[in-house]
């Protein structure tokens, strides 16, 4: 077993007996839950919406090669220096080289999931750089020296109380506990660092190709304000955000909401398409897009699981997870937990080390019925668990179904194995889950259903 | 250059195996294909009084305060008013055919965000007043862009953004906006397009909703019906 495997059941063990954090995330995603089928509702056809944007997400993903050249060439004709890394690495070298030249000091980001991918905050800190989140949940977590809990709500596994004492500790506020209060001492910190940044990093939810444009999707203003008060503002995209169209955002911008936080539209979708333009009077003066990979075009070569990369990052399959809502965001290890990230993580991350996240799965396809654009997650998770016993069986299952299939196809052998099964569970109860028990991983936390005392063979034979 | 080669040829290379196509699991598919989000979308009224009273209703529910005025005479009080209650010293804002009538009744020092200008100096500015490019009744959503709106900080920095608008700038949803957009400046964009939807707002704390996060803790929309 990976050494990430071993970490995860141990770290699952934990939080599914953590009462408390089960009902923090319980209340949590109730509202949610509430708000973003009262948002559905008001579409006219939820369906007939899931499936025009899975079919447009199909169109960009299909024709990658295209849309990507499409929207490098419109976007470089408007002043903006495009960027292509095909690793982390080559991705926080060219920002760190970005950073150098212009000889900043300072850096504020809003939240980019593909900046955690990289690690970026740990290379930019490693160089002596002081890179404050702006975002209320990530500048939470950045503060406690987390990484975010869930790819739309970074802090949702912590209460007001340890806010406030967090806050008190790092910031030297006083300690309250209204989160109106709070929500105002991280506004002062932060709109310091807004107005003294050199440099502005942000992700992007959506890249047009007709139009050349990034699109980012929020709440609080943070993102506006990182594209417009820096001088130098860089961009972090993965390859496959790519949209054909402009009007796509119609449908994409109320959906992601929906799915995403419950709400008909986040308070501020905002497309940039280019920095200051002239004749324009703000902005940043430069605007660099870094084109990520990071083992997506391996992603992309996989058919079946291609898909994967329709993915809008709305969270809305990890609020819905069984297995998610039980062991919480952090217990994945991966930059993307829930069901998508144990559909992706193997791919971005390799299929041995992170195979057992297929497994973190009741296959149940909420995940699946959720999803906006109708990504088929928990097949994915089926594939993942095939694709990784076909590479590398494992010696004692494979051993364990050769010696099972060998004697349920011998009459004679099966007849004494049940025969020792009935004799042998008694027996077997007295060690239930101890060192003793051979069966010990699987009967430690679940029953056995006891034999029954005549197989249903015996009895027709038996019978008058 | 080497790395867009590298990764393009790896696309290329990659997309060379077919995909299957979104398939519909439904009995009876819902025919998608070739559809546009308009008619998925939530329905919005053809008549424009409908489709002002939805507005209103998608701004309160926001906490945006939303007004409408016949005269022009009652929306400059209305704005005195506002700037009275809240005893603004200072405003910013940009040229425009409403901003540069309604804007000199304040008797305010007014910072211009459309001309060069320091954001230390619109960051201590009480109220960003903007005029916008539509007013989307869908959503209860004011579409400004960087060239019609006094820049890209004008409508975030402020502690209040004030929008000054007209009934006839009204759309009915999102696929028009986009529309408008397209017959405005499908040959030249500016830098910044934004759907500004109610009053900036964080709920990172605990899921409760707070007002004011980064952006401006109040939005007034203030339009003329002409």
């Amino acid at each position: 077993m990976s050494t990430f495997a071993t970490q995860f059941l141990k770290q699952a063990r934990v939080m599914a007996g953590d009462l408390r954090h089960r009902q923090i995330i319980r209340t949590a995603l109730g509202n949610y839950g509430i708000a973003r089928d009262k948002g559905k509702t008001s579409f006219q056809d939820w369906e007939g919406a899931r499936q025009l944007a899975a079919e447009t997400k199909w169109e960009a993903v299909n024709h990658l090669d295209q849309y990507l050249e499409e929207f490098v060439a419109k976007i470089e004709a408007r002043r903006t220096k495009v960027h292509w890394a095909s690793t982390s690495e080559q991705a926080r070298e060219i920002i760190l080289q970005i950073v150098r030249d212009k000889n900043a000091r300072s850096i504020i980001k809003s939240k980019a999931m593909t900046a955690e991918e990289i690690h970026l905050n740990d290379a930019l800190e490693a160089a002596g750089l002081n890179v404050v989140e702006n975002d209320l949940g990530e500048f939470i977590v950045q503060l406690r020296h987390e990484t975010p809990y869930h790819i739309v709500f970074p802090s949702m596994h912590l209460t007001r109380g340890e806010i406030s004492e967090l806050f008190q500790r790092e910031l030297g506020s006083a300690p309250t506990d209204d989160p109106q209060e709070l929500t105002m001492i991280a506004r002062r910190v932060l709109r310091k660092k807004f107005l003294t940044a050199d440099i502005g990093i942000t992700g992007a939810n959506f890249a047009i190709a007709e139009t050349g444009m990034i699109s980012i999707t929020e709440n609080e203003g943070n993102a506006r304000l990182t594209a417009a008060l820096p001088k130098t503002m860089i961009t972090l995209l993965g390859i496959e955000k790519v949209l054909p169209k402009l009007e796509d955002l119609a449908l994409f911008l109320p959906m992601l909401a929906t799915m995403g936080t419950g709400q008909a539209l986040t308070c501020y979708n905002t497309m940039y398409g280019g920095p200051r333009q002239p004749g324009e009077s703000d902005g940043p003066e430069e605007w660099h897009i870094v084109l990520l990979d990071n083992h997506r075009t391996e992603l992309l070569a996989d058919a079946e699981q291609r898909d994967a990369l329709h993915c809008i990052r709305c969270g809305a399959c990890l609020n819905v997870c069984p297995i998610f809502r039980n062991v919480g965001g952090h217990t994945y290890g991966t930059t993307y937990s829930g069901p998508i990230g144990s559909v992706i993580t193997p791919h971005l991350r390799g299929l041995q080390d992170w195979k057992h996240l297929s497994n973190a799965s009741t296959l149940c396809g909420a995940c699946t019925e959720t999803c906006p654009v109708k990504i088929d997650l928990h097949h994915h998770l089926l594939q993942n668990r095939r694709n990784a016993s076909a590479t590398q069986p494992a010696f004692f299952e494979r051993l364990a179904y050769q010696i099972f299939g060998s004697i349920t196809n011998r009459p004679a052998l099966w007849a004494i194995a049940k025969k020792l099964g009935r004799w042998g569970q008694p027996l077997q109860n007295l060690v239930k889950g101890s060192a003793l028990d051979p069966a010990k991983a699987w009967t430690r936390t679940r029953e056995l259903p006891p034999l029954a005392n005549e197989s249903f063979k015996d009895w027709w034979r038996n019978r008058k | 250059m080497n790395e867009r080669e590298n990764i393009s040829g790896r696309i290329r290379e990659a997309l060379k195996a077919p995909a299957h196509q979104p398939a519909s699991h439904d009995p009876a598919p819902t025919p998608a294909t070739a559809s546009t989000p308009r008619q998925w979308l939530p329905k919005v009224s053809e008549s424009v009084d409908e489709q002002l009273a939805l507005f209103a209703q998608n701004a309160a529910a926001l906490k945006a305060n939303f007004q409408m005025f016949h005269m022009a005479e009652d929306l400059r009080q209305a704005l005195v008013r506002l700037s009275e209650a809240e005893g603004w010293q200072r405003v910013a804002g940009h040229s425009g055919d409403l901003t540069n009538v309604l804007c000199p009744a304040l008797n305010l020092p007014l910072l211009r965000t459309d001309q060069a200008y320091d954001f230390h100096e619109l960051e201590q500015c009480d109220a960003g007043i903007s005029e916008c490019d539509a007013l989307i009744a869908q959503t209860g959503t004011v579409l400004v862009t960087s060239r019609s709106a006094g820049g890209r900080a004008l409508s975030v920095l402020p502690p209040h953004h004030v929008v000054l608008a007209r009934r006839n700038q009204l759309v009915a949803d999102l696929p028009a906006a986009f529309e408008l957009l397209n017959r405005k400046y499908a040959c030249n964009y500016p830098s910044m397009i934004s759907f500004i939807t109610g009053p900036s707002r964080t709920g990172d704390i605990e899921r409760i909703l707070v007002l004011g996060a980064h952006g401006p803790k109040r939005l007034t929309i203030l339009c003329l019906q002409d």
